[in-house]
């Protein structure tokens, strides 16, 4: 081998192993790298379709008071008024989407009830709280109580 | 017309009126009142939350709707969003006694014999959707992220899974979901909030301690809260530029 | 799962409970820490003409080489998804210091170490690339890119290029080394591992350990090759483990120091876990047994005259005891610093398994792996002298 190269070949071929390694790479990237990468900011634009597409559980209190109208006026001014619906009643989507083929059952007032009033320290003062096992041992809270009306006038 | 026909009739037609303004209602609920969803603009919004520890009950109602509406595993390792119970010697900041059983799932069990002289109160814990988030930053490929409306997302496509979010994290929000062995953690119902909804967690919580707020809309009540009260964020010294908002935080919360 | 529950003492956050970073985690800067080291006492000889360490300079390669090759596989026992683990090539976020080093993992491997090595070897490669036959023929003549040209003026040429990245090579394994510190100390969320001094207290423990493996590994080799050990040469890289090891315990007391001067709000929490759940490995095995010990011992040997035999027995056992501090010590950073709530007011333990994907046994393997590697590279590529048939006596 004459000219520049003498003594070099086997950099020279070294160098172009490196050259080949580099540019297979880009080529592997450009093909490998997910469509719409980049378009926000380093991640994939479909991501934020992903996270939009999960599907409800919960319809949300607007969806409730479209049909039960009765049941937004009893709550008119009631202590219970700002409660969302599916706070007592669970996730209401499939009852919301088919009304007449799912339908919600009634929540166990001696449960739920309990849980948000039950006397403890943590809760915060001006909060109504009773210790139940005095207030009421035995009877359901709703035989004085209604729950879209609590206040007993 | 026999009675027994004319209440069946009546009774159908009811079921007919009801089931065409529920779907009617329901269109409107999936278009996402005022805007449809696919009018919705990243640009227009930035999402944050207030929470107002002096209303939380401690009900739990966050923690079981949050984990329904997301799918997050049952197990007592995994939670999106939490409420730690504190008691707290008036004079004693440093030393807290905190307990956060199942993150509260189930409500938080009366305890008989509790000292009356000492400060109680529940702090509910969600993701901060920090906008100079350290989880982003740690991100080797870019698999989470701040999406252009504020809110701190993970790609479950692109995820690793080398956990290296879950250790930036300040706040203990991140785990790995054992199903899809990638990361996972709040994304403030992005699919809710996207389509005009609310949060699962403050849909269902009965007292309003949680409070989703658009900071970009001028109409937001989250701004006259925000003026209104002394707000504080969880960790300020990290500079991680939390947007959920608390007000009534005591100097001991972790 | 749910066994971890009861382990936790105080008060976590629910999902902090279990570690995210196990005894894979923990291998990994020990292998990168071997790397860097074992270059660095290469580097010795090649740049700073400290002739006496000449015999270990080759086999300090091949054993850098050997610990790279494996550096990645724990990670990618670790991971979620290996499967996905090239998209830190395809799309790295230039803000986390994990996929920037994948491309310094890949500078170091490529350009570094395979390219020294081969420009190191080359006159070997070719010689035994025309001696040989068969497979093995293929493969030599492979390595040497089939190129016969061992003209002096090629030697010389490789000569002055290899020296070159030998002086690139040293910067490039304190950042090698100094990253994997970095990926720790810039995580403001923990105390334990939030501090400037990560990146350097890591690279000087690296330089511990790989001079103390490359001195075990020349031990071990001349002993299995029932050749006279080369005093000089072992009593120069002693003096350096010596050196580099002073430096390093000055760094790691005045972290600890600090620490205790400061004590900010972590500082309770993070001496309770010392005091307790972190005792037997950091102030038993790291600090005594793989700090304190081996330090004496070498100490020993630079102020007192010991005959030939003493000095080695001492090496062999300070080698070992420095290997098992360095291991405690990384240890001791990746799963101490998981041990403690953020909260500051709890503590969780970690349950390591045995034969799972990220147990003890995986862990073992791996570390047994660069060993077997070694020896097959030094089959390949003989470190020392080698008498040839006709061609004369090379290396």
């Amino acid at each position: 081998m004459s000219g520049w190269l003498k003594d070099k070949g086997h950099l020279a071929r070294m160098a172009g192993l490196f050259a080949f390694g580099i540019t297979a790479f880009l080529v592997f990237r450009w093909l490998m790298v997910p469509a719409g990468f980049g378009l926000y900011g380093h991640y994939r634009a479909g991501a934020l379709d992903d996270a939009r597409a999960r599907p409800l559980h919960y319809a949300g209190r607007a969806a409730c008071e479209g049909c039960h109208t009765d049941i937004v006026e009893a709550r008119q001014g009631s202590r219970h008024a700002r409660i969302g619906c599916e706070a007592c009643h669970g996730s209401l989507i499939k009852h919301a989407q088919a009304p007449t083929e799912v339908k919600p059952t009634r929540p166990d007032g001696r449960v739920l009830c309990v849980r948000c009033h039950e006397t403890n320290p943590w809760k915060p003062k001006g909060f109504p709280q009773v210790k139940v096992a005095d207030h009421s041992d035995s009877g359901p809270c709703t035989a004085c109580h209604k729950p879209h009306a609590p206040k007993i006038s | 017309m026999n009675p027994d026909r004319r209440a069946f009739l009546q009774k159908t037609g009811k079921l007919l009126v009801l089931s065409a303004s529920a779907s009617v209602a329901w269109e409107a609920i999936v278009a996402g009142r005022p805007e449809t969803a696919e009018n919705y603009k990243m640009s227009d919004h930035w999402w944050g939350m207030v929470i107002d520890i002096d209303v939380c009950i401690g009900c739990g109602s966050c923690v079981r709707a949050c984990k329904e509406e997301n799918d997050v595993p049952r197990e007592p390792l995994f939670f999106r969003t939490w409420v730690e119970r504190y008691q707290v010697t008036p004079d004693d900041l440093e030393h807290p006694t905190v307990d956060s059983p199942n993150g509260g799932y189930d409500g938080f069990p009366v305890k008989d014999k509790v000292d009356e002289k000492v400060k109680h109160f529940y702090v509910p814990k969600l993701c901060n959707h920090c906008h100079q988030s350290p989880c982003v930053q740690v991100c080797p490929v870019g698999a989470t992220f701040v999406s252009p409306d504020g809110v701190v997302l993970v790609d479950k496509t692109y995820c690793l899974g080398c956990r290296y979010c879950v250790q930036a994290c300040p706040y203990g929000c991140r785990f790995i979901d054992p199903r899809t062995e990638t990361v996972d953690k709040c994304t403030l119902c992005y699919h809710r909030i996207t389509k005009g909804l609310t949060t699962a967690c403050c849909e269902t919580c009965p007292t309003g301690a949680r409070q989703l707020g658009d900071l970009k809309n001028p109409k937001d009540p989250i701004h006259e809260f925000l003026r209104e009260h002394h707000v504080l964020v969880l960790k300020p010294q990290m500079a991680t530029g939390a947007k959920v908002y608390y007000n009534g935080l005591d100097g001991s919360v972790r | 799962m749910e066994s971890v529950l009861q382990s936790v003492q105080g008060f976590m956050y629910p999902n902090e409970v279990e570690l995210q970073w196990g005894i894979l985690i923990v291998l990994y800067p020990f292998t990168t820490g071997l790397v860097a080291g074992a270059f660095i006492l290469a580097s010795l000889e090649r740049v700073f003409n400290v002739e006496a360490v000449k015999p270990t300079y080759r086999l300090a390669l091949l054993t850098a080489l050997a610990f790279l090759l494996v550096a990645p596989l724990p990670l990618q026992l670790h991971l979620g998804h290996p499967e996905r683990s090239l998209e830190m090539y395809l799309t790295p976020h230039t803000e986390s210091a994990m996929a920037m080093f994948g491309f310094v993992y890949l500078w170091y491997l490529m350009v570094v170490l395979v390219l020294e090595i081969w420009l190191d070897y080359r006159k070997d490669i070719v010689l035994m690339w025309r001696e040989s036959s068969g497979p093995t023929r293929w493969l030599y003549g492979a390595m040497a890119l089939w190129s016969d040209n061992i003209s002096p003026a090629s030697l010389a040429l490789d000569d002055r290029i290899g020296r070159a990245l030998t002086v690139v090579g040293i910067p490039s394994a304190f950042l090698l080394h100094g990253y994997v510190g970095f990926i720790f100390g810039s995580v403001k969320a923990n105390p334990w591992w939030s501090t400037p001094l990560m990146p350097i207290v890591f690279l000087f423990s690296a330089i511990v350990s790989g001079i103390a493996a490359v001195m075990l590994v020349y031990m071990v080799t001349a002993w299995w090759r029932e050749r006279a050990f080369d005093m000089g040469c072992l009593d120069t890289v002693a003096r350096y483990l010596f050196y580099a090891f002073m430096i390093d315990f000055s760094l790691e007391m005045l972290d600890l120091i600090h620490r205790i001067y400061e004590a900010d709000e972590s500082f309770r929490a993070l001496d309770f876990m010392v005091h307790t759940r972190l005792y037997t490995s950091q102030v038993l095995v790291q600090i005594l047994a793989g700090t304190i010990v081996p330090l004496g011992m070498l100490g020993l040997v630079q102020l007192v005259q010991l005959s030939e035999k003493a000095r080695r027995r001492i090496y062999a056992m300070a080698g070992v005891l420095t290997l098992i501090g360095v291991f405690a010590m990384r240890w001791n950073v990746v799963i101490g610093g998981q041990l403690f709530s953020k909260s500051f007011l709890g503590y969780t333990s970690y349950k390591m398994d045995f034969a799972t994907r990220e147990g003890l046994l995986p862990a073992i393997l791996l570390l047994i792996l660069p060993f077997v590697i070694l020896a097959v590279l030094i089959r390949l590529l003989p470190p020392w002298k080698v008498q040839r048939h006709g061609a004369g006596v090379s290396g």
